[in-house]
């Protein structure tokens, strides 16, 4: 064993200097450890977010005081454009819905075709340009009720399905509607997990695909749809919940019998092919009750229909909605 | 490990488990939590839960496996972690959610498998954060504080199911979770039953410092 004393006694560190040393590295290590857990946090949660520019669209209509009265126009509070560009359900993205935006960026929809096939007299492959042609763009600002439990008021740019529909002549037998989304996982990188069954596919019945408040929505707030909100066309059904809306379409179908549609099948006892709005039909595992309006603080409750009973209540007239959700 | 590192670990694990709090804080004040902020702030306190809980729990295998038994002492500052985030989850859950009614919580919370799983996991680690002090694992004696400390397992597995249930579609978080768990309790199992076969008479201590 060496003998300690033959140390120099100038060789020993002042012990002041060792612990200032000491809690100099204590200091760096909370420090540095403390940056990291930040970085890991900020990370995960990033925060600020890219602006909408899409382009204006021109020749926009506002509904007449008879079309506002009839559901087309909500006097309630629009959630911000930031809210509704970042607070997406389109799992051909992500699942996660502040990370839709970001994985959307720089979709590419040039050179868009919409496919009107089934039973009709005039099927045909639609140019978007010219889709968008078969009638001028109309303001139209809906509840959003999404069957998560939260919701929205938005300004859909957007013109009745119907109208569309009596472009191509639906033929006698066709009683329903089948949507269908792209599938093109290398566009779509939610598309390359099977979290569900691609394409997303969804369905009206004929007589709701009809009513006026159902549209096809080719923009809000004034703008063409950003592409996490379903750019370029979506289908927008305000008295459903939000998934009934189907983003991306490029392909219409009428057929004769009800089709299948993408979260029916994925979940059978929780989303119906119905899917309507409605306060005493709970979710099997959370309550339809009330809802949590984007935007505001506590809950509101909800309407039955979304707060269009009155424009839609007799499509289901002597229907047991228990039965068909 | 000397007396005064492990007070500064525990100062380090203190400062950095507050760390997603702040921020979380902080991004609520500047507004910057997104569409949804209720929901976000609910969301990742109950991340944060369940993070501190499996780190608590992973504790003692590692500490086993590695040998580095210097890691004790801080089991009890990530568990009281983990119970102090399902706090404040809980919390915001009750005002930012139900707008502090009592009833409205209640009706929920027994009409919702979700919310009674996250319930139970919750009052589970209220009598584990009460007997986390050395005073109290000398009053209970080393096994029967060990055999009460178990529960831990039974708090995370009902926080992973209240989490899983709430999911749509995507439940790939939830079972990543799941996965480390049964790992845990799986290393516990065997090592239970290894310990039981050849019945050699542990010495078990309480906690020390």
């Amino acid at each position: 064993m060496k003998e300690p004393d033959k140390l120099a006694s100038s060789e020993i560190t002042d012990p002041a200097v060792y612990f200032n040393r000491r809690t100099f590295i204590r200091a760096g290590v909370l420090a540095a450890s403390a940056a990291a857990t930040g970085l890991v946090y900020r990370r995960l949660n990033p925060v600020g977010r890219g602006k909408v520019n899409t382009p204006l669209i021109e020749g926009l209509t506002t509904p007449t005081a008879a079309e506002a009265a009839a559901g087309f126009r909500v006097d309630e509070p629009q959630t911000s454009l930031e809210h509704i560009a970042h607070y997406n359900n389109f799992y051909e993205f992500s699942t996660d819905k502040e990370g839709v935006a970001p994985a959307a960026a720089g979709f590419d929809t040039k050179g868009w075709q919409v496919s009107v096939e089934g039973l009709v007299r005039k099927p045909g492959v639609f140019d978007l340009d010219d889709l968008l042609k078969i009638s001028p763009p109309e303001e139209r600002i809906y509840r959003m009720r999404c069957v998560e439990a939260w919701s929205m008021v938005i300004p859909w740019v957007g013109f009745s399905l119907s109208k569309l529909l009596n472009v191509v002549e639906p033929l006698g037998d066709a009683k329903f509607v089948a949507f269908q989304t792209l599938l093109d996982p290398k566009r779509m990188p939610g598309q390359r997990s099977r979290v569900l069954d691609w394409p997303y596919v969804e369905g009206l019945r004929m007589d709701e695909a009809m009513h006026p408040l159902t549209i096809l929505a080719s923009g809000l707030y004034g703008r063409a749809l950003p592409p996490q909100d379903g750019a370029p066309i979506r289908l927008v059904v305000p008295w459903k919940y939000g998934f009934k809306g189907v983003k991306s379409i490029v392909k219409i179908t009428l057929v004769a019998t009800q089709p299948r549609t993408t979260w029916n099948e994925e979940a059978p006892n929780e989303y119906g092919f119905y899917a309507n709005v409605n306060p005493h039909v709970d979710h099997p595992r959370w309550s339809q009750a009330t809802e949590q309006r984007i935007g505001e603080s506590g809950r509101r409750p909800t309407l039955m229909f979304n707060g269009y009973a009155d424009e839609v209540a007799h499509l289901y007239a002597g229907m047991d909605l228990r039965a068909n959700f | 490990m000397k007396e005064k590192d492990i007070r500064f670990v525990k100062f380090l694990i203190l400062v950095n488990g507050a760390v997603p709090l702040a921020l979380l804080a902080g991004d609520a004040i500047r507004h910057q939590l997104g569409a949804n902020p209720q929901k976000f702030a609910i969301l990742t306190t109950g991340m944060m839960t369940l993070i501190f809980l499996v780190l608590t729990m992973a504790l003692t295998p590692v500490r086993k496996i590695t040998g580095w038994n210097w890691l004790l002492p801080f089991r009890r500052t990530l568990g009281l972690f983990a119970f102090f985030y399902a706090c404040v989850h809980f919390l915001l859950f009750f005002s930012l959610d139900r707008s502090f009614s009592v009833s409205g919580t209640l009706t929920e919370m027994v009409k919702r498998k979700y919310l009674i799983l996250g319930s139970t996991a919750l009052l589970v680690m209220v009598p584990l954060a009460i007997t986390s002090t050395n005073a109290m694992i000398k009053r209970l004696g080393g096994k029967r504080w060990r055999a009460l400390h178990r529960l831990a397992y039974a708090a995370a597995i009902c926080g992973v199911v209240h989490y899983y249930m709430q999911v749509k579609a995507d439940v790939r978080q939830p079972l990543v979770f799941a996965a480390v768990l049964a790992v845990l309790l799986g290393y516990r199992l065997l090592n239970t039953w290894q310990q039981r076969k050849p019945a050699p008479v542990a010495t078990i201590k309480p906690e020390s410092e």
